[in-house]
């Protein structure tokens, strides 16, 4: 089986370099069979690439430990579930699931693209072709999943913090999101090569570039709540560089979805649209070498390995080939119009991307200062929380008072009376907020404050949106409140699906607020029969207890919750002790107060000889929110890409014209 | 071993089938070149783009000026020069 893989990784191999350089030579000198030919081979290396996919898949349900692979990763007594998801839980196995999205991206995308002209697609291919072939030369010569060994009596195990449900959902999320930044890099790559400086390339990838930031957004939010629940520290999101890694890309592909839609509206940031789509896409590819390379330390990154330099090389031949290209089509990039006013809606589509990329930016400043400290000095440094807060403050909260400030604005330009209109009710809304949180005692933290005044303001001002909308449509005539509310959606899918989401993004803030500005922390050493008191909740702590399973050995301290008399049920932090690992992981307990959205979280910090325990108990007001703001922008985000008949039929009467012949 | 290697000879095939489909569909073909668009068509692509955008702009206006986003002053000052521009637009593309 191994040889199957491998034959079958060598296959894709070389369809892929086909797809690159036949690709090439067909779109360079106009060569209709053998473009055909080479995005037949994109397609036939995504088959491939899927049967060497099965074939490792196959070698961890049978727990088959002559594949290095698997042995270095499971371990007989690992449950199935797990064991398939160590698929992803290694260095190999993860470039093949890059491979292996990244070659269903492609033949999705490149079969779907209809309307963007076979000269650009003759382009897309060979710039797919040419990323896919850097991940199958690394599976191929440099980090293959089929090595093989004389099978030892039993793997080494899988890193137990992987051991969590949210590993089965959590990377394939972040690769569908990371992966797909692809799909629009390509394209506009494309369009550049062939000279087409049209919106065809945009139309063309709409919807798998929100698919894309769908699938990362979801994919940093599972990560945070696995961070969460098995990480045991409190928290969900440590500014650790492989979580900005996930964090940059996301934030590029967010202002990248604002700015296109001035293209689309107005013609104008056609150069910034193709910088950001680069950038997204090098961001990507970067987050994939910080966790992948082994570069830094972090607890994301599972491997060391030889794989850096071959990223570094082929990061720095993207940006620069990259920039070179679009560096040449500046001529064909020109807007022809210009921003009419400071105050409109494109000014603050402009204002939010420089505060999305400039938050981008730092954070990647963040991430690369130690690496690049270290090589230029030799001696390790570290940037740190407040750094990363400081900037979180000063572009996110401007970022956030624009989500609400935007939507109230006309394209074009405002006038002052109608600015004061428009303002009005979500400024009072967000005044009376602030001025009942300062009167509540929530002034112990200014940004805590501020954060929710701006929620307000923008909470308001989407509810006024979809409210004046909806009368606006209601008032056309023959349809009741309900159809003029379903049509408004309709009507607009991405602007309305685009306001679900900044409510989403709102109720996260507020979570985040909440729980980290107004949380309280208390440690303390308990007997059996201590208590101690953490906001309003009496624990008691009433002894350990252990159990032995098939693959650890779990140890649990059990804590009676009380609050006001009532007893609120036992809560069991603890530790598990892996056998084949051999390591340990914390175990927390958490109560969720759905009706508050606030968590107990319990910590068993050190489990004494003594039988004594170290408790450590977090309130975290509000968390929750940030748990069900995933579902509402994950609501948002289906709105905007559900498909629209109307829209589909304008573009294919747009498009029908130039590209029946081409 | 033996299923391995069979099922990789199928597989290699397989692509090489799929690869050469283009030219063994069409051994020889009478016009072999990709024919982007020409310059009228380009043209025309343009002024389509052009044209949606102008009717978009025009229907932004009224639905903002609905929802009171746009004030009477602020819409009776864009709205004509957004509808010249609509018609315009409506004719080169028509035309």
């Amino acid at each position: 089986m191994p040889d199957l893989g491998r034959a079958a990784l060598v296959t894709a191999f070389l369809l892929l370099v086909y797809a690159s350089v036949a690709g090439t030579f067909a779109a360079w000198h106009s060569r209709r069979r053998l473009a055909q030919s080479a995005q037949n081979a994109l397609i036939a290396a995504f088959g491939a690439t899927a049967v060497a996919a099965a074939v490792l898949l196959a070698a961890l349900a049978r727990h088959d430990l002559s594949f290095t692979y698997v042995a270095q990763h499971t371990s007989r007594e690992l449950p199935l579930g797990y064991t398939l998801t160590a698929f992803w839980g290694g260095q190999e196995g993860s470039l093949l699931l890059w491979l292996l999205v990244l070659g269903g991206y492609s033949v999705a995308a490149v079969l779907t693209a209809r309307r963007v002209g076979r000269e650009v697609l003759a382009w897309v291919v060979p710039v797919l072709g040419l990323v896919g072939t850097f991940f199958a030369l690394l599976l191929v010569f440099v980090a293959s999943p089929f090595a093989t060994q004389p099978a030892p009596a039993d793997g080494a195990g899988l890193n137990p913090s992987l051991q969590n449900p949210y590993m089965a959902v959590h990377p394939p999320m972040l690769y569908l999101g990371y992966v797909g930044l692809t799909v629009p890099f390509a394209f506009a790559m494309g369009a550049l090569l062939a000279r087409r400086t049209d919106e065809r390339w945009i139309v063309a990838t709409r919807r798998w570039t929100l698919a894309a930031w769908a699938f990362l957004g979801v994919g940093q939010l599972l990560g945070a709540h696995w961070a969460y629940v098995e990480i045991g520290w409190g928290g969900y999101y440590a500014w650790d560089p492989v979580e900005n890694a996930a964090l940059m890309p996301w934030l590029a592909a967010t202002a990248y979805l604002h700015s296109v839609m001035i293209q689309e509206k107005r013609g104008m940031l056609k150069v910034w649209n193709v910088l950001l789509v680069t950038l997204a896409f090098c961001l990507s590819i970067f987050g994939t070498f910080l966790t992948r390379s082994g570069i830094i330390q972090s607890i994301h990154s599972f491997t060391q390995s030889s794989i850096g330099p071959w990223f570094l090389g082929f990061i720095c031949f993207i940006t620069a080939a990259s920039l070179a290209l679009i560096f040449l089509r500046l001529p064909l990039l020109r807007a022809k119009t210009r921003l009419e006013s400071l105050v409109s809606r494109e000014a603050t589509f402009l204002y939010n991307n420089l505060l999305l990329v400039a938050l981008a930016l730092t954070i990647l400043w963040g991430v690369v200062y130690p690496l690049l400290s270290e090589a230029v000095t030799g001696e390790a440094s570290t940037v740190s929380k407040p750094y990363y807060n400081f900037f979180l403050h000063s572009f996110g909260l401007p970022l956030l008072l624009l989500m609400g400030i935007g939507p109230l604005i006309a394209w074009r330009r405002a006038s002052l009376r109608a600015l004061g209109r428009t303002f009005l009710w979500p400024t009072a809304a967000a005044v009376v907020a602030g001025i009942a949180l300062l009167a509540a005692g929530a002034g112990s933290s200014r940004v805590g404050v501020i954060a929710y005044t701006f929620s307000v303001f923008v909470l308001a001002s989407i509810v006024l949106e979809f409210a004046r909308g909806t009368s606006a449509r209601k008032a056309l005539g023959g349809v009741g409140w309900g159809g003029a509310f379903a049509s408004l959606i309709a009507r607009n899918r991405r602007r309305y699906g685009g306001y679900v989401v900044h409510a989403a993004v709102v109720l996260f803030a507020i979570g985040v607020a909440g729980s980290s500005a107004y949380q309280t922390v208390r440690e303390a050493r308990l007997h059996p029969g201590d208590s101690m008191t953490v906001a309003r909740n009496r624990l008691v702590f009433r002894g350990f207890e252990s159990s032995t399973q098939p693959n650890h050995r779990a140890i649990r301290a059990n804590i009676d919750v009380y609050r006001g008399g009532e007893y609120l049920g036992r809560y069991r932090p603890g530790k598990n002790q892996y056998f084949a690992e051999d390591q340990v992981s914390n175990e927390v307990s958490i109560r969720h107060d759905l009706l508050t959205g606030a968590d107990l979280f319990l910590i068993a910090d050190q489990v004494n000889s003594d039988g004594s325990v170290d408790l450590k108990a977090l309130q975290k007001p509000l968390v929750n929110l940030i748990w069900f703001a995933g579902f509402i922008f994950v609501g948002g985000s289906l709105i905007a890409l559900w498909p629209d008949a109307r829209e589909e039929r304008r573009l294919a009467e747009r498009y029908e014209g130039a590209t029946m012949r081409a | 071993m033996t299923l391995a290697l069979a099922v990789g000879a199928v597989l290699a095939i397989a692509a090489v089938a799929v690869v050469a489909a283009p030219f063994v569909r069409e051994p020889v073909a009478a016009d072999d070149r990709l024919l982007p668009p020409d310059a009228a068509q380009q043209l025309q692509l343009a002024r389509a783009e052009e044209r949606d955008r102008a009717l978009d702009a025009l229907k932004e206006l009224e639905f903002d000026h609905r929802t009171g986003k746009v004030s009477d002053e602020d819409y009776r000052a864009q709205v004509g020069m957004l509808r010249q521009r609509a018609a315009a637009a409506l004719r080169d593309a028509d035309g």
